[in-house]
Formats: C-alpha cells, structure tokens, sequence
C-alpha cells in the first residue's frame, strides 16, 4: 500500500508530464494547423467560385497561387458602399461586412459571401458565390461545422452543394427570398428557389435556409449598389 | 527476458480479441463509435488506426507504470494516460490528415470515452508486462477495426454505392430503378449489420454468453 504523500506526489508527476508533452505539441502542431485551416478557407473560396484545380484535387501552393491570381477581399460597411481595408480593420465594433471578389480578365465573375449560422447541433460557416448580377448563385461550400457526419454533415459535399448552382436569390419582382432547403425531394412548383434536401438531415437544412436569408439580408445594399453601377456602364 | 516474444502465449493474446473475444461482437464495447463512424470507409479506417494506436500505447504506458500507480487513484491515472494520448493523435490529424480529422470531427475526442481502452488498461495491463501489453492493445485494436471496417464496407456500398469513395455500382443499374438504401446511411443501418456479425460470430464461434 503506498502512502498518500507518494499518492500526490506521483499524481503531480503524471499530470506534469502529461501536460509537457500536450503543450508541447499544440505547440509545434499549432502553424501547421492554423495554415491547415486558412488553405481550407482559402479551398472553399475557390470551390464556391466555381474554381477547380487541374489535377482534380488542389495542392497545397496551386491553392495559394490560384487565391492571389483570382480573389479580392474587400469591405462594404451598412449601406453597401465600400470602404478601404484600413479603416475596416481599425472600427471592429461597426457594421462592416467582408466579402471577396473573383475578378477574371478584369471583370468580374462572381462575389463570394461568407455565411454562417446554426444548424441543428452546430454553427455552419460557408461561402455563397452569385454571378456579377448579385442573383444567380455560382456555388456554395460549407467548410466547417459540427453536423452529424453522414446526415447533416453532408451539406459539405458535393452532391449537395451542386445543387444550389443556378439557383435565384431574387424572385421576378426583386425581393429577396434566398434559397430554402426543402425537407426530402423539392416537389413545389418555385425550383429556382429551392433545392433538395438531405433525409434524415431536415434541422440541419432548416437551419441553413434560415441563416442564408439572414446573412443575404445583410448585403442587400451592397447588391443593389452593384448592380446599379454595372447598369451605368453598360 | 524469459520468454520470447512470439511465444505461443504472447500469441493467443494478440489472437483472442480478433474473433473469440472480440471487443466489439463478444463484449459489446465501443458501440457509439461503431455506429457513428461507419457510414464510410475512409473515416472508419482512420477512426480504427486512431483507435489501435491509442489502445496499445496506453496500455505499454500504463504496464510500464503498473508497479507505481497507487491503487487509489489508479483510474484516474488511466484516464489522464489515455486523455493525453487521445489528444496527441487529434493534434496530428489536424496537422497532417486535416480533411479527414474533419470528417471525424468529434468522435476523435470521444476515444477518450471509448470503454474498449480502459477496459483493457484495467483487465490487462496493470497485471501484465509492457510487451504483452501491447499485444493485448494492438490485438484489441485490430478487432475494433476489422469490425469497423466490415460494417463501414456494407454501409457505403448499400447506402452510398461506393467503395472508398470511388462508385462501385454502375449507373446503368441506377438507370434500370436501383436505388441506394437511405437506411444504411443512418445509424439503425449499422445496428442490424451489428447485429448480424454478432449473430454470425458466436454460431461460428459456439459462445454463447448468459
């Protein structure tokens, strides 16, 4: 039988080295983690774009390559005007929203907008990429969340997410009315507004429905701005 | 040491928990992730490495200690090794595997509540030395996984078609009215393929536990 001072003393010992060797780790893992998920986000961009890689699966440096060659973050504060990086960095607490542009040959092809929201068990985060006319969707990717894998979870694959290109943001009349996720198979009769749903997954598509609407909500100005200016072009 | 390393019974203890004592179809342990990670065989091929992994190096970490941890704080020593560990190989998978350590999202972590790991840190290796320890950890591992992986190949290929993620069933088939088996894919699927192995193990086996 051993004393309890040996009790503590041996109970300090493993937690000591346990922890050494967790911090230790984290630590030499942590800026591979971090650039792990940066490349993702940067991944998911380009997938929502439309983007794909040559090879089929993107490497490492053609993610970063086709990032710097094609995508433009910028800023648009309430009422849909841009603001320079500078000063959306410096006034956190104030409405600003981020958003990319995916510029080709010096137009551009598509704006992808960052959207997140809860699902059933979890914050969903994606990106929704629409055409110049801020109505037609080009792509949506969901890139992290906490989905049951097989159900819900699967809003992160393709099948799924194909199924929102083409899609329409806007009805005929010029209200917003997003993209539901129907519950099953879509059998109504608005098919540029809905997609199929995932079965057995029904939450976890209510909840992206809902915050697609509240995060598109939040951008209204900025599409009516830009579609404004392309008309003055033109 | 005495005895050599693939002696006869170093042996059965690496071969028992295959089939007769299997951890999963014989003592029914691990069942939430059993169920939760086979809806593919990518991810139930890394959950069974992760798995393996963790049991046997707990249980040499845990051997090697044997003679030292106090017998009143012994589970909860156990639970501190096995922690660590489960953590470590969650650093490295998002690290280095972090496509998957995506898939695998929670269940990574939930090892650390995996009974197959206490239990064998607590029926074998505080009793035995590290070498057959490890044996005893990998041979539980390896039944872990093959389990795992028959359930997850059944799945995939009725739910979802595939095999490893590549399509297996012809779309011609699809073509003539075939379609996946949306049971499959949900968590009932994997209790009746469960059920069957473990209907099927113990007639072949002629173990029957009351």
């Amino acid at each position: 039988m051993h004393s309890d001072a040996y009790t503590f003393r041996f109970a300090a010992i493993v937690t000591i080295v346990c922890s050494v060797l967790l911090a230790g780790a984290a630590t030499i893992l942590k800026p591979r983690q971090i650039e792990n998920e940066k490349l993702d986000m940067k991944k998911n961009i380009l997938v929502s774009a439309g983007i794909h890689s040559e090879q089929g699966e993107f490497s490492r440096s053609e993610i970063t390559d086709l990032y710097k060659k094609y995508i433009r973050k910028f800023s648009v504060n309430k009422e849909g005007v841009s603001v320079p990086e500078a000063e959306a960095a410096d006034d956190k607490e104030t409405d600003v929203l981020s958003l990319y542009k995916y510029e080709k040959d010096g137009k551009i092809s598509a704006y992808i907008i960052p959207v997140s929201g809860k699902g059933l068990w979890s914050t969903i985060y994606g990106y929704i990429a629409l055409g110049a006319d801020c109505n037609t969707v080009e792509g949506i990717t969901f890139y992290k969340h906490g989905e049951t894998p097989g159900l819900g979870g699967e809003i992160s694959k393709t099948w799924f997410s194909d199924n929102f290109k083409g899609k329409q943001i806007f009805d005929s009349a010029g209200n917003l009315v997003s993209i539901n996720v129907a519950k099953g198979k879509y059998t109504g009769s608005e098919p540029q507004h809905n997609v199929d749903g995932i079965s057995g997954a029904t939450l976890t598509g209510r909840g992206v429905s809902h915050f697609l609407k509240t995060e598109l909500e939040k951008y209204k100005p900025f599409f009516a701005n830009a579609t404004h200016h392309e008309g003055d072009k033109e | 040491m005495s005895e050599k390393f693939f002696s006869k019974k170093n042996m059965a203890i690496f071969k028992t928990p295959l089939v007769d004592n299997n951890p999963i179809t014989f003592q029914v342990l691990g069942i939430c992730s059993a169920l939760a990670v086979t809806v593919q065989m990518r991810t139930a091929l890394v959950m069974s490495l992760a798995v393996m992994a963790v049991v046997s190096l707990s249980n040499v970490s845990i051997s090697m200690l044997r003679k030292m941890i106090p017998s009143k704080i012994r589970i909860i020593v156990e639970l501190t090794v096995i922690a660590t560990l489960v953590i470590l190989v969650d650093q490295i998978l998002k690290a280095f595997l972090f496509d998957i350590s995506k898939q695998l999202s929670v269940f990574v972590g939930l090892i650390i509540t995996n009974c197959i790991i206490m239990g064998r840190a607590e029926a074998f290796a505080l009793q035995n030395k590290p070498w057959p320890s490890f044996l005893d950890g990998l041979g539980n591992g390896l039944g872990y996984g093959w389990i795992l992986m028959t359930i997850a190949f059944f799945r995939e290929l009725l739910g979802s078609g595939t095999f490893f993620g590549f399509q297996v069933i012809p779309d011609s088939l699809y073509a003539m009215g075939y379609e996946n088996m949306g049971l499959m894919v949900l968590a009932p699927g994997a209790f009746i393929l469960l059920g069957l192995l473990v209907w099927v193990q113990r007639t072949i086996t002629k173990t029957v536990s009351e």
